[in-house]
């Protein structure tokens, strides 16, 4: 960044529950750090004041759901220099993707008394599906150590510190011992992306795969092993259709066990 | 040879505590007997045993007192001597330059009980590494300098132990201040109590010194031959075997072999087998700066062949398939480890194949591969 003036930095809202939003208003200390060193120019979870783009660094959380918000992230795109996704929405289509393994129009005429005024899309997909995104950190919601990292590796020009390897390592580092091969209970840590620090292992529980697929994951291998601990494929169906659902690795494992499924009915 | 009573055993950790040692050993945490600071023998994981198997790592109650009645578990020594995690140094902007802040660190003065006989091998493959090898570590060294090592011969073989396969265990031969031998000996029908007492073989003047601080009688002809039964009977018992016969250019000879592609459809490349190795010595530097670039610091971290960052150099990571992990990972441990610091970087301990979430075997590796060349 040029001397004098302040990056400005603004955060976007797409389909999400305003968790990893939350994440930066949680920061707290670190916070006033980030506001001296950037103007917070487009925040409306925090403030309706709004500066005008174009922007130097864009955080947009949320996946895109609706035929405006497809037009939007265009846009968001265009005013922004440098664009980071944050959390399972918007780096995988989040929960709600789970409607892209179902009949929206069927949910739609079910719930809604008025199911014509109801403008959404058939799927929920990640923003990198729609423009191209600079950096994507992983998570729901994700770690704000993470997002403190992001940022401060984007004010001084460096590579984020946000290793891509398995929660295993993390339990390593941090002395767990392994709640699946210890204690029987089922762990989706050897597939899942580092970054939370271990927290479900650390408290005796396996991991829910909460930071997606890690890099390289061998989601096949893991589930016969599931298997063998007593883990059915309709479960493994569900295990793996959390938020990262439409996560590519997560999504062909769901849909191999769907398959599977269906044939043992 | 000396022996001390089961009581004894609190006199020798009081006499280590009295020269300053900060004592550390098995205790029983989170379902695993596990290497941790102990106070007494009372922490130590009495009348418990393991269970092990590829994947799979249970603790049990034995039918006795025991203290050492079990096989090594998840955490290795690696973990005091060469630190999971640790700041390198630090830095601070100083007009149009930085100044280091270095690390002061301080012997720790480790006494480590119960090592094992895989367990002294391991941190001398360590030593070649970190302290005699081409580049020395700057923390190891410190760590290791005034460590104190009582050493316990083995009573019970794991079930994916191999020590007697890579010539590393179970008895204890070199790299100890004490190695005791426990024993148990049920009460002789009608005559006499249960006996429980530990033959001791003493290592170093160290060693020797501190033994003479310990109320103890010399061991009787029956008491030395218990002791000689107990560790034949463990070598006897060895849950896996891995024939090592020209092991190197056996591997050699087959960097190109469909079993590669075999494994790697079970390999997770999660690095646990990597992390739990006591002799995997790989690390990775991260350099971090807080929000006000003013402030800088080096950290390392326990890395592993396993990740796609470990091989990545400008434009792409080098082993980018499961495959090549796998077989980089066990082509160094048994072959290249030979070229490059004249032993086996295996100690035969098994904790990759208990601790890999499935269950994958070296020794069950090596076999097919060998049984391809029949």
């Amino acid at each position: 960044m040029g001397q004098g003036r302040k990056p400005k930095m603004a955060v976007w809202k797409f389909a999400s529950c305003d968790g990893c939003q939350l994440s930066l208003l949680d920061c707290e200390d670190e916070l006033l750090k980030i506001a001296d060193r950037v103007q917070i120019a487009h925040f409306l979870e925090a403030s309706r004041a709004v500066v005008k783009g174009p922007y130097d660094l864009s955080l947009v959380e949320g996946s895109i759901t609706t035929p405006s918000d497809a037009v939007r992230i265009q846009e968001v795109r265009r005013a922004s220099k440098f664009l980071v996704t944050i959390g399972a929405c918007a780096t995988a289509g989040g929960i709600q993707a789970l409607r892209n393994f179902q009949d929206v129009k069927e949910f739609i005429s079910i719930v809604y008394a008025r199911p014509e005024y109801i403008q959404t899309l058939n799927t929920s997909t990640p923003i990198a599906d729609h423009v191209s995104v600079d950096f994507e950190l992983q998570g729901c919601p994700i770690d704000k150590r993470q997002l403190v990292e992001v940022i401060s590796a984007f004010l001084h020009g460096r590579k984020p510190n946000t290793l891509s390897h398995s929660v295993c390592v993390e339990c390593k580092l941090r002395g767990n011992v392994c709640v699946m091969v210890a204690h029987g209970t089922p762990c989706l840590g050897p597939v899942t992306h580092a970054g939370c620090g271990a927290i479900c292992p650390s408290y005796d529980r396996g991991c829910y795969g909460c930071f997606g697929p890690k890099e390289t994951p061998n989601t096949s291998s893991l589930s016969r092993w599931w298997g063998r601990l007593g883990v059915g494929e309709q479960d493994l169906v569900r295990v793996f259709r959390g938020v990262n659902a439409f996560a590519e690795a997560f999504r062909k494992e769901s849909e191999a066990h769907e398959r599977q499924n269906d044939q043992d009915q | 040879m000396p022996i001390l009573d089961r009581n004894s055993l609190d006199l020798l950790f009081d006499a280590l505590k009295r020269r300053g040692f900060n004592l550390v050993g098995p205790t029983l945490h989170d379902g695993a007997i596990v290497y941790d600071a102990l106070a007494s023998t009372a922490d130590l994981p009495v009348g418990w045993t393991d269970e092990q198997e590829g994947g799979r790592y249970r603790v049990k109650k034995r039918a006795d007192e025991a203290l050492f009645g079990y096989a090594v578990g998840p955490r290795s020594w690696k973990k005091f001597l060469f630190q999971p995690v640790q700041r390198l140094w630090q830095a601070r902007r100083e007009g149009e330059g930085f100044r280091i802040i270095p690390e002061e660190e301080k012997p720790p003065k480790w006494a480590f009980i119960g090592v094992r006989s895989c367990e002294l091998h391991a941190i001398a493959i360590q030593d070649k590494v970190f302290i005699s090898g081409p580049a020395p570590d700057s923390s190891y060294p410190t760590q290791r300098k005034d460590l104190f090592i009582i050493a316990v011969n083995c009573g019970q073989a794991g079930g994916t132990c191999f020590c007697v396969s890579m010539n590393t265990g179970p008895k204890a031969t070199a790299g100890y201040d004490l190695v005791l031998t426990e024993v148990l000996e049920p009460a002789r029908l009608a005559i006499g109590a249960d006996r429980h007492y530990f033959v001791v073989e003493v290592g170093t003047d160290r060693g020797a010194e501190v033994l003479r601080d310990v109320p103890h009688t010399e061991a009787t002809e029956q008491e030395n031959a218990a002791a000689e039964r107990v560790v034949e009977k463990t070598a006897s018992q060895m849950g896996r075997t891995l024939d090592t016969t020209d092991i190197k250019n056996l591997l050699y000879r087959n960097f190109e072999h469909p079993r590669w592609d075999e494994v790697a459809t079970r390999c997770l490349t999660c690095a646990n087998c990597t992390m739990v190795c006591p002799t995997c010595f790989c690390s990775t530097v991260e350099d971090v700066t807080d929000l006000t670039g003013e402030h800088a610091e080096r950290w390392r971290k326990w890395d592993s062949c396993f990740t796609m960052d470990f091989s990545y150099i400008h434009g792409g990571t080098v082993r980018s398939s499961v495959k090549s992990r796998y077989r980089q990972w066990m082509t160094h441990k048994l072959a290249t480890w030979i070229d490059q610091f004249g032993t086996s970087g295996c100690v035969g301990c098994g904790r990759c194949i208990t601790w890999c979430p499935v269950g994958i075997d070296i020794t069950e590796e090596v076999r097919a591969i060998r049984e391809t060349e029949k």
